[in-house]
């Protein structure tokens, strides 16, 4: 019975996606449109052929890490690609001759931008969090994920959302919000995935055999809630057709801005803050064997952290059109943020007291410590730049990208790194990985292109941010704009090549990784017993 | 439930918890962390009481110090506008061709201009001036539209084949494509190319000269030396606005030009007009 209702869903779903096709009013949503015709008629045919057929024995005695190897596959996938793309966008800047006069438009900076960024923070990051917050409720729940294969389309829907939203980017669909670019059918879609999302993991955790709650789940569901709640009211919008992608945001001008920003800042917040720290406080303490640190603090620093968090968005529109009251408040809200991050960072590295002796023999374990090292660093560096008087530095400068990106291939990138290579030989039945040297190798180019990204960002930001500003003893301005560009390309290489050590410490991970699934075999692994 | 119990390698409790393996220790909170978090609360509670923070009813705070990012802009510009304001209004007034008589006036004026022209010129002219395809080189002393000082200044006023500006600067190259044969066409380009001393097709170049003569001369002179009173371009030097290859000048004579310069008069002030115009004509090339 269930089966018909899901035919004749994905039958209007095709007929709709059909018509959509025929008289979209713009390339981005036809094209949108003949990829979800092509998703709902292959799944109806699927689901068609297994009609009125005898079900399948699943076997739900175990817990469900399908869906877990789908996403392990699935992340370093897309980190490859968010880096490739970041390697090719960092060369433009250096070498416009790179957007590819015959590639227009489609291969402009500006289109490839949120390409990279949406890679690599959604594709990327949030594969990397949807996975690890599946492996990580079943095993400290003692329970299998609820919602039989919900968990399914939470992966295969999210995964379908990247999709749309990078091919949109291309073909020029943008609401032109920054982490918020694709337009509203696609927003539409993220939020039926992320509602069954939020219900796996609710469910997940009801049907707990732990009586506590451990503390990785606590920031994966703040993780979860906020961000849920963030992409609603950041994207609400009325599409200027149903036949096309364009839609007119709700809110205007500096209402708009400040709303972009609250969830600019919190995807900072909640999706790449609070939803690492869930992974980390998981695999931190099981590669290292190690105890947490402090419960006392893991209270502390959540609660703080997430009430915290929210108010800070106002510090990215310093000295704007945005009233000088709500710019202290973000700016005060984001420096009484910085112990609260710190606490995470504290509580991460004291869980190796008595394990430090592994970061001779353990590059997985080195690989977390220098990503809670960058963690450290940009929380401290994230409310320094808040301050007016540095932002007023700071802000439009390069700076800004090289803070991102310490938290982001620091922080971001290590800890996934290192969950990749915990849970890689765990999920197919693998003693260890294929090859310790290359994680080796892994961890130096993956650090080395760190340095000379954020050193070399440093370096122009700063020196831009002078540049822009001064003034001679009559008070007129020194510099044009194109001299201050002109004078970034050597750094522009260097963050180039950083780029490219970063990349190739991915390759070698994806080589890693398919080397060590190639031989290994899945296996049901039982579900864990509490402790009694 | 499983039983609290020491940590042998710290020594410390644990809290008795244990997922999927994973214990907590029952550490307190770091000392040196809390009273860090403390004295940033203690400095927050304080800077929004010295600065506008909370939002009431009709309003917010304004804050004990009475601070706002518009006033320091205001204050800093208002500071050089009371240290400049005698040299600015001179330089309003200014007679631009005695402008030399006043060194001091003059040298205000270069820099002043120099900073208005990276502002507002070097998007097009290039931040050193030296122009690119379509946008002419203010580095030499090839004119279009004369190259004295008052010359200068009335271009950057008024502006080229603005639609803005009655006294805009305006003339308009017919398209040849639509009033000449390919042919006359051609022999114009050899003729062209001949004027600068460029490789050219003799013969070519003879029947161009005749059509020069019918339709060029009128405007660019009999022997193509140009008219600045046209914005007429000078063909037998090397400078080239578009290019002074066969392609680009089949491509010009085919289709003409239409330059075009927005007028500043209306964008910046009398004394802006006339330093950026003293700057321009201090690069190199002015007359």
């Amino acid at each position: 019975m269930l089966n018909y209702l899901k035919l004749i869903l994905l039958g209007l779903v095709f007929l709709f996606a059909a018509l959509a096709a025929n008289w979209g009013r713009d390339l981005a949503y036809q094209v949108h449109a003949i990829i979800i015709m092509a998703v709902s008629g292959g799944l109806f045919l699927w689901v068609l052929r297994r009609t009125d057929e005898p079900e399948p024995q699943v076997d739900t005695s175990g817990y469900m890490d399908g869906v877990v190897r789908a996403g392990v596959i699935a992340t370093g996938f897309w980190g490859v690609i968010g880096f490739l793309v970041g390697v090719v966008i960092a060369f433009q800047l250096a070498f416009p001759a790179l957007n590819l006069d015959w590639a227009q438009p489609f291969a402009n900076f500006g289109r490839l931008r949120p390409l990279h960024t949406s890679a690599v923070i959604f594709a990327f990051g949030g594969n990397a969090l949807i996975m690890s917050s599946f492996y990580i409720v079943q095993r400290t729940c003692g329970a299998r994920l609820w919602g039989g294969n919900l968990a399914w389309f939470v992966f295969w829907g999210y995964n379908l959302f990247i999709v749309l939203a990078a091919t949109g980017y291309l073909l020029g669909a943008t609401q032109s919000k920054e982490y918020a670019e694709p337009e509203w059918y696609v927003d539409i879609w993220l939020t039926v995935v992320w509602v069954a999302f939020l219900a796996t993991y609710l469910g997940t955790i009801f049907t707990r055999k732990e009586r506590h709650i451990y503390v990785a789940n606590w920031f994966l569901l703040s993780f979860i809630v906020t961000v849920a709640m963030l992409h609603v009211v950041n994207n609400i919008s009325i599409p200027v057709s149903i036949w096309g992608s364009k839609s007119v945001q709700l809110f205007a001008g500096v209402q708009d801005a400040m709303t972009q920003w609250w969830y600019g800042h919190n995807a900072v917040g909640f999706f790449l803050t609070s939803g690492f720290l869930g992974m980390m406080y998981y695999f931190v303490p099981k590669q290292a064997g190690r105890p947490v640190y402090s419960y006392k603090l893991s209270i502390i620093h959540f609660w703080a952290l997430t009430f915290l968090y929210i108010w800070a968005g106002p510090h990215h529109l310093h000295y704007t059109a945005l009233p000088d009251w709500a710019s202290t408040l973000g700016m005060v809200f984001s420096i009484i943020l910085w112990m609260p991050s710190w606490g995470g960072m504290i509580n991460g590295l004291m869980t190796l007291q008595g394990a430090w002796d592994k970061l001779r023999t353990d590059p997985i374990i080195r690989m977390m410590v220098v990503s809670l090292a960058f963690y450290g660093m940009s929380t401290f560096e994230g409310p320094m730049m808040s301050i007016r008087a540095v932002n007023s530095l700071s802000h439009y400068t390069d700076w800004t990208i090289g803070h991102v990106h310490s938290g982001a291939l620091g922080w971001n990138g290590m800890i996934t790194f290192g969950a990749l290579y915990f849970l890689t030989p765990k999920l197919w039945g693998r003693a260890s990985m294929h090859s310790m040297a290359a994680i080796n190798w892994h961890f130096w180019l993956a650090t080395i292109g760190i340095v000379l990204y954020a050193s070399s960002m440093w370096v122009t930001g700063i020196m831009e941010g002078l540049m822009w500003r001064e003034v001679d003893a009559q008070g007129f301005l020194v510099n044009s704009f194109a001299d201050t560009v002109s004078a970034k390309f050597p750094m522009y290489v260097v963050r180039g090549l950083g780029g490219v050590l970063y990349l190739a410490g991915g390759l070698i991970m994806a080589w890693n990784m398919w080397m060590t699934i190639r031989g290994g075999q899945t296996r049901s692994a039982p579900v864990g017993v509490p402790a009694e | 439930m499983s039983e609290q119990e020491i940590d042998e390698t710290t020594g410390v409790d644990t809290t008795g918890h244990t997922w999927d393996g994973i214990k907590e220790l029952n550490n307190p909170l770091p000392r040196w962390w809390l009273w860090c978090f403390y004295l940033t609360i203690i400095w927050g509670v304080g800077y929004t009481v010295a600065y506008p923070a909370w939002p009431m009813l009709t309003g917010a705070t304004s804050g004990l110090l009475g601070y706002s990012t518009r006033a320091e802009v205001a204050q800093d510009i208002d500071r050089f506008e009371t240290q400049n304001a005698a040299l600015k209004t001179a330089l309003a007034e200014v007679e631009l061709a005695s402008l030399s008589d006043n060194p001091d006036l003059q040298r205000f004026a270069v820099a002043n201009g120099a900073a208005v022209f990276r502002t507002n010129c070097s998007q097009c002219h290039g931040s050193g001036a030296a122009g690119s395809v379509g946008y002419p080189n203010l580095l030499d002393d090839d004119w279009l539209w004369g190259g004295e000082i008052d010359q200068i200044a009335h271009t950057v006023r008024h502006g080229i084949r603005n639609e803005t500006d009655n006294d805009a600067h305006w003339s308009q190259m017919p398209a040849y494509g639509d009033i000449l044969e390919d042919e006359e066409i051609a022999g114009t380009v050899e003729y062209v190319l001949s004027l600068s001393g460029g490789d050219h097709d003799a013969t070519l170049a003879q029947t161009g000269a005749v059509i020069f003569e019918e339709q060029c001369s009128a405007c660019h002179g009999e022997n193509g030396m140009g008219d600045p009173e046209q914005g007429a371009p000078n063909l037998t030097d090397a400078i080239w606005l578009y290019g002074g290859d066969r392609e680009t000048l089949l491509e010009t004579i085919t289709n003409a030009r239409f330059g075009v310069m927005p007028a500043w008069g209306s964008r910046l002030s009398a004394a802006d007009v006339n330093a950026v115009a003293a700057y321009v004509h201090g690069l190199g090339g002015g007359e």
